[in-house]
């Protein structure tokens, strides 16, 4: 189990990036299509609050790998 | 000092514990759906889509509300309330969701003062969202606080019901509302959308009041009390929850392993199903709402039945099997509820729009479908206050529930209805392609739940 927590680990890391890359792209395309500020404004806001969780799905991928989850 | 020694565990004592902590909380809720459902009309009355800039506001109130002020609320709250007490926190809390509740019913509207009335809506609807991004994380300490041990998970239910019975509250006096305006029912509706949509939001005053008096009756939290007696409360809960490993870690498996899976399942079942049936199913507007109603209505129990069972066999696996059922089965449920509007429902077209109706059997067909997606809600919301208790110490516990909570409910619940909106556009086809977003986030958490979540640590 222990090993599993600690390769998931990993697949957290990698993730969080995948997801906001993800995402930015996805804004930057509905900006494209509905160029309006109320798009703008949305996306900016989901960008704002999706950076620092995408950070933390980082971190958590991290404290996994270090295996601090392990009991 | 200790719980007995306060006799808060005397039955009498606990259920008034319960009943002002739950009576407070199901208000902030019921003033916080009463802007949502009745967004629409409220959007005629302050944001003209005429006027950008009005229009521009109406987007900020939606968005910024929910997805930041929310969980800014949780940490200003959060903080104090680890600071000066649960009991003051939880108050001020109140007073600011009432008190700005009560003010949106007297603005005058957009045409009587021009832009300072979006403006006012925008800020009081901020000052919603901050209040209620402090209230439950207060509440649900409160009462855990006050529970016995093994009894956390059954005493904690009750605040949990609160959510679910906010929103059978407000879409209870809005129906009412609506149809008692006039004896001629056209006539009821063209009043409430003129003036009558302030009434909901003016009851509000007289329930908050009642609340108020009944929480100023309230002792402090005994753990708490005795933390602040023995000098041990927090100087700085933010850096203490969030700047130290082993409490951060804490957090984050909170926010990723149980309330990010759980926000998804919340409001698919309660807000996304609404959606669905109005807009997909095209049923008409009072029946998409009655069959939700009803649906609360039986499903509500299940909160209490959760809760008290994850006493004796621990919260994990009860959360865990909430999504895992989520999962495997929304695709189905929501496609039999399409089936059941296209086969079975009466058409009328009314200025060019599809309007279904329901009779019958297809009628508790559906309520049966909803009851299936709430009851879905109850098992993984249920237990989730006392398991989010159980993983902080009380020093630091108000703050650091609260943000996981309100980012897992906030942003990734409160998200739902926009991604599956944005989702059917994309993939127009699929009318069920929307639930992809919850399927995935419930997917997710439910995997991470199940393998870093200790069941035993859980368990009480």
């Amino acid at each position: 189990m222990n090993t599993i927590k600690k390769v998931l680990g990993v697949v957290w890391m990698i993730l969080a990036p995948m997801l906001l890359f993800f995402l930015v792209r996805l804004g930057l395309h509905q900006i494209a299509i509905k160029p309006g500020i109320d798009t703008k404004i949305q996306w900016a806001v989901f960008m704002g609050v999706f950076l620092p969780i995408a950070l933390g799905l980082f971190i958590f991928g991290y404290y996994a790998f270090k295996e601090e989850y392990n009991g | 000092m200790s719980v007995h020694i306060y006799g808060m565990h005397h039955p009498n004592a606990l259920r008034k514990v319960i009943t002002a902590s739950s009576l407070g909380t199901l208000i902030e809720w019921y003033d916080f759906y009463i802007f949502g459902s009745l967004a629409t009309v409220i959007a005629t009355q302050f944001f003209p889509k005429t006027n950008p800039t009005a229009a521009l506001l109406s987007t900020l109130a939606t968005f910024a509300a929910g997805f930041i002020v929310r969980p800014f609320g949780a940490l200003v709250f959060g903080r104090l309330g680890d600071i000066v007490g649960r009991k003051y926190t939880f108050l001020l809390t109140l007073i600011l969701m009432g008190g700005s509740t009560f003010a949106i019913g007297l603005i005058p509207n957009y045409d009587s003062i021009g832009f300072a009335a979006p403006l006012l809506v925008l800020l009081l609807r901020l000052i919603q969202g901050l209040a209620l991004g402090g209230e439950y994380g207060g509440a649900a300490t409160y009462v855990a606080e006050h529970a016995p041990k093994n009894r956390k998970g059954y005493y904690t239910s009750w605040i949990q019901t609160t959510a679910t019975l906010g929103l059978f509250v407000s879409l209870g006096i809005i129906l009412l509302t609506r149809n008692l305006l006039d004896k001629n029912a056209a006539k009821s509706i063209e009043i409430f959308n003129a003036w009558g949509w302030r009434i909901p939001f003016l009851v509000s005053i007289v329930l908050v009041v009642v609340s108020i008096y009944i929480r100023l009756k309230m002792q402090e939290s005994p753990l708490f009390t005795e933390l602040k007696q023995t000098g041990n409360t927090a100087t700085n809960p933010l850096k203490e929850s969030f700047g130290k490993k082993d409490n951060l870690k804490m957090v984050l498996l909170a926010l990723f392993g149980a309330t990010m899976g759980q926000g998804v399942v919340w409001y698919t079942g309660q807000f996304y199903a609404q959606s669905f049936l109005e807009n997909v199913c095209k049923i008409d507007f009072e029946q998409s709402r009655t069959i939700l109603i009803w649906a609360i209505l039986f499903a509500t129990p299940l909160f209490i039945v959760f809760g008290h069972w994850s006493d004796k066999v621990g919260r994990k696996w009860i959360m865990l099997s909430g999504m895992l059922l989520a999962v495997c089965t929304y695709h189905y449920l929501f496609k039999e509820l399409l089936y059941l509007a296209e086969t079975n429902g009466i058409t009328t077209i009314v200025a060019n729009k599809t309007i279904r109706t329901v009779t019958g059997t297809t009628y508790w067909k559906m309520v049966a479908i909803v009851f299936i997606l709430i009851g879905y809600v109850t098992m993984v919301y249920g237990p989730i206050a006392a398991f989010l208790v159980d993983m902080f110490p009380t020093r630091i516990r108000y703050t650091s529930m609260s943000l996981p909570y309100h980012i897992g409910n906030g942003v990734f619940g409160g998200l739902t209805p926009f991604i599956a909106t944005l989702l059917t556009t994309v993939y127009t086809e699929n009318k069920l392609a929307g639930l992809w977003y919850p399927i995935s986030i419930a997917s997710l958490c439910f995997i991470i739940g199940a393998f870093y979540i200790d069941s035993k640590k859980t368990a009480q």
